[in-house]
């Protein structure tokens, strides 16, 4: 499932969903942060309802990205029952996320 | 299946040669490697690419010269090459991905590009994402209202300076020499922007700080001494390596890692005839900055995949 959060939204949807939630630190105006795009779009076809990806614009949601220290992006984060389960900064690879998400939902 | 060339890299070389190669009905296979559209993903405008009467930006320059591409029939796979090998069988060869997958191609054009370079600290390592950036343009948002650091002394470094700017209350351009290799008109830049200011004759020994940057550990080039400058960014502009590593063994690199091409001798001129961008491998061509440490533009990477694709054409011709 592909969704987007907002820093309203975090506690809800990331921090209290039953699924891990792989978050999204992006923005417009980040060109790698595009390149993500395609290939978390195709993560997300193979992990079905098993895993959430959430894309958080930084622009609009400063509190959220300043909270987590971020300070490039892209930046991924993998929560899962509200505790961060690991971290990413820059471009990763699908094969590379997906290790991630089959360890934590079989 | 068999493409009948496969193109390692989506910058401005690649994407030339594949315009080419799929204009000539060759199938053609792009593998994008880490970075999808290269070096110029992460810049801003680009005004020294000829055509674009009012600038543009290095990402939207990407997607135009992929879309135009795939007008004409060219595959691109989101995968980067881990090997390069010949089949057994034939002439051909097969390309392993890190994805895991194979393809098989008769051709093989190299448009690997570079990428920037870091100093190899493992304080800088330690605190990569957390202050330390090779990316102004990815970065420089997050440093609003703080003071940063630029390593370098080139073009690259005067441009990432200037970026910053908009950003960062203060950019202090570090370099460890007085002289620089910038080109005049971005070093003038530099030195008339009020928010920029230069140490010179200074090395990076250690990138300080626990859990974000906070300053940075230099030493003076002549004297020797060492003094700790106060920082929350820093950002490394100090050139670029080819991106040749899993090449090694296959082709011959030089020794700073770039695709070591055919030389042609110049005073034969059946020799000068010979195909420009041959490796030393028969049938694998190279194009763009993996060939090239001297000028690292895209209209010339785009220049060289033009000229890789024309000779994978002709070398394709010959062997049928």
């Amino acid at each position: 499932m592909h969704i987007t959060v907002t820093d309203s939204e975090f506690q809800t949807k990331v921090m209290e969903s039953d699924k891990p939630v792989l978050v999204d630190f992006w923005a417009v105006w980040c060109g790698p942060c595009r390149m993500q795009d395609p290939i978390l779009e195709e993560l997300d076809k193979e992990l079905g309802d098993k895993g959430v990806i959430a894309k958080l614009n930084v622009d609009e949601n400063p509190a959220t990205a300043g909270k987590y220290g971020i300070m490039s992006i892209p930046t991924l984060m993998l929560f899962h029952k509200g505790q961060v389960m690991k971290q990413w900064i820059g471009v990763q690879s699908k094969e590379v996320l997906k290790a991630e998400f089959d360890k934590l939902v079989s | 299946m068999i493409y009948d060339v496969i193109i390692l890299g989506t910058g401005p070389a690649g994407y030339t040669a594949a315009l080419y190669t799929s204009r000539a009905f060759l199938k053609t296979l792009m593998l994008a490697g880490p970075q999808d559209g290269g070096q110029l993903t992460i810049t801003t405008e680009v005004d020294n690419y000829p055509g674009f009467g009012k600038g543009i930006l290095g990402p939207q320059l990407m997607e135009e010269m992929k879309a135009q591409v795939v007008r004409f029939g060219t595959e691109i796979k989101l995968e980067q090459a881990s090997s390069v090998a010949r089949l057994a069988s034939s002439k051909g060869f097969v390309v392993e991905t890190l994805e895991k997958n194979k393809y098989e191609a008769k051709t093989i054009i190299v448009a690997t590009g570079a990428s920037a370079k870091y100093l190899g600290l493992p304080s800088e390592t330690r605190l990569m994402g957390k202050g330390v950036s090779a990316c102004a343009t990815c970065d420089g948002f997050f440093f609003k209202g703080k003071e940063v650091v630029v390593i370098g002394g080139g073009d690259t470094a005067m441009e990432e300076a200037n970026f910053l700017t908009k950003f960062a209350t203060k950019v202090t351009i570090i370099h460890r020499r007085d002289e620089f290799r910038a080109s005049k008109i971005m070093l003038e830049r530099s030195q008339k922007n009020p928010k920029i200011t230069f140490l010179t004759n200074k090395i990076v020994e250690e990138v300080l700080g626990e859990t974000s940057v906070s300053g940075v550990k230099l030493k003076d080039a002549k004297t020797g001494e060492v003094s700790e400058f106060p920082t929350q960014g820093f950002f490394l502009a100090i050139g670029h390596q080819p991106n040749t590593e899993f090449l090694r063994g296959v082709v011959e690199l030089d020794e700073k890692g770039y695709i070591a091409l055919y030389k042609a001798n110049m005073t034969d001129k059946a020799d000068m005839l010979v195909p420009q961008t041959r490796t030393s491998v028969e049938g694998i061509f190279a194009a763009g900055d993996c060939v090239d440490p001297r000028y690292r533009q895209a209209v010339v990477a785009a220049g060289m995949g033009c000229m890789a694709a024309m000779d994978a054409e002709k070398w394709l011709e010959e062997q049928s």
